[in-house]
């Protein structure tokens, strides 16, 4: 490149240079606001994470929607039922693109203790998981270390690769 | 005390009694299911049972049982503290259980049938309003029977059978 760009000399030493994806990812990355939406005991750890002691709005995490239109990160904290299985779906398809979506605890991986007629084996099979927590219930520390997973998971994404601002539908 | 009303149940209602089993832990008399009605009014209204605590199905190879238990919280026309009395019903057919309802009697029957119905399918005739609770309609089979195969479901498996929304 021949011609240079000329810069004011007051915003000389004031520009930082980076790019597209970079800056965009960091914006999301960053306040990932999770739905509001507990299931079981898991939801209790939630909470606590959420609380002073834990913390979680050290990750920019701290705003739990109570609409799901208004969030991007679904925390499957707890067994998923049957019964609530339709709902969950509903409540994910709700949610604005980009979304994420992190299982909680040995029941949302894979049902956990309870192998019965009650309980769906695992949100898995209803909806796409990030990243998976196991215990039972996960101890506050392993949610926020799934969360810091995720943003890492976000900062490799490209805005020309992902599917949802493609033309054709992912 | 509760000698006294199996003796009172014995005089006013003879031929409702199928049984008074004396290995029971709890005070239990088993009482024909076209009597329940009847015998519960009687110790709801004249013995002072106001409190049906709980009910609960059981299934037996040879027949369905419902358990009621009842106390009594200090009312007339006893103003003691009575209970827990047990009373059970045999509900012999096993194709097509039913028996009569207790809900007006003790309003906390209401639910209790409701979840009985859930995990056995056992009708209670008169139930203003028998449904499934937990379970939702068109669930296939009675959980809590013994013949219920225990197995997990995918969700797929389950979509047919269950209502379309908005109605779930």
């Amino acid at each position: 490149m021949a011609e240079e760009i000329i810069v004011p000399p007051e915003l000389r030493r004031n520009i930082l240079i980076t790019t597209v994806d970079k800056l965009y990812n960091w914006a999301r990355r960053s306040s990932l606001w999770p739905l509001t939406f507990g299931l079981a005991c898991c939801a209790i750890e939630m909470i606590a994470a959420s609380a002073s002691r834990y913390d979680i709005a050290r990750f920019g995490a701290e705003v739990f929607r109570a609409s799901p239109r208004q969030a991007d990160l679904m925390i499957v904290a707890g067994t998923v039922t049957h019964k609530m299985a339709p709902q969950v779906l509903r409540l994910y398809h709700q949610m604005p693109e980009p979304k994420y979506v992190i299982a909680m605890g040995s029941c949302a991986i894979s049902g956990g203790i309870f192998n019965s007629y009650a309980v769906l084996q695992g949100v898995d099979e209803i909806i796409p998981v990030d990243v998976y927590v196991p215990g039972c219930p996960p101890r506050p520390e392993a949610l926020l270390d799934a969360l810091i997973k995720l943003q890492k998971k976000i900062d490799r994404q490209s805005i020309l690769t992902v599917p949802w601002y493609r033309r054709e539908k992912a | 005390m509760m000698e006294e009303i199996f003796q009172l149940l014995k005089e006013k209602f003879p031929e409702a009694i199928v049984e008074i089993p004396e290995e029971a832990k709890d005070p239990t008399v088993v009482i024909r299911k076209e009597q329940i009605r009847e015998v519960s009014l009687f110790l709801r209204d004249e013995v002072g049972f106001n409190y049906l605590s709980f009910m609960a199905g059981v299934d037996l190879p040879e027949r369905f049982e419902v358990v009621y238990y009842l106390y009594s919280m200090g009312r007339e026309p006893i103003s003691s503290n009575l209970g827990p009395l047990a009373i059970k019903v045999y509900v012999e057919d096993k194709t097509n259980p039913s028996l009569p309802t207790v809900s007006d009697i003790w309003p906390s029957a209401f639910q209790q049938e409701q979840e009985i119905y859930d995990f056995f399918g056992i009708v209670f005739e008169g139930h203003p309003d028998l449904r499934r609770i937990f379970m939702w309609e068109g669930f296939p089979g009675w959980p809590l029977r013994k013949d219920f195969e225990n197995r997990t479901f995918t969700f797929k498996e389950l979509e047919p059978t269950r209502p379309k929304a908005p109605y779930w």
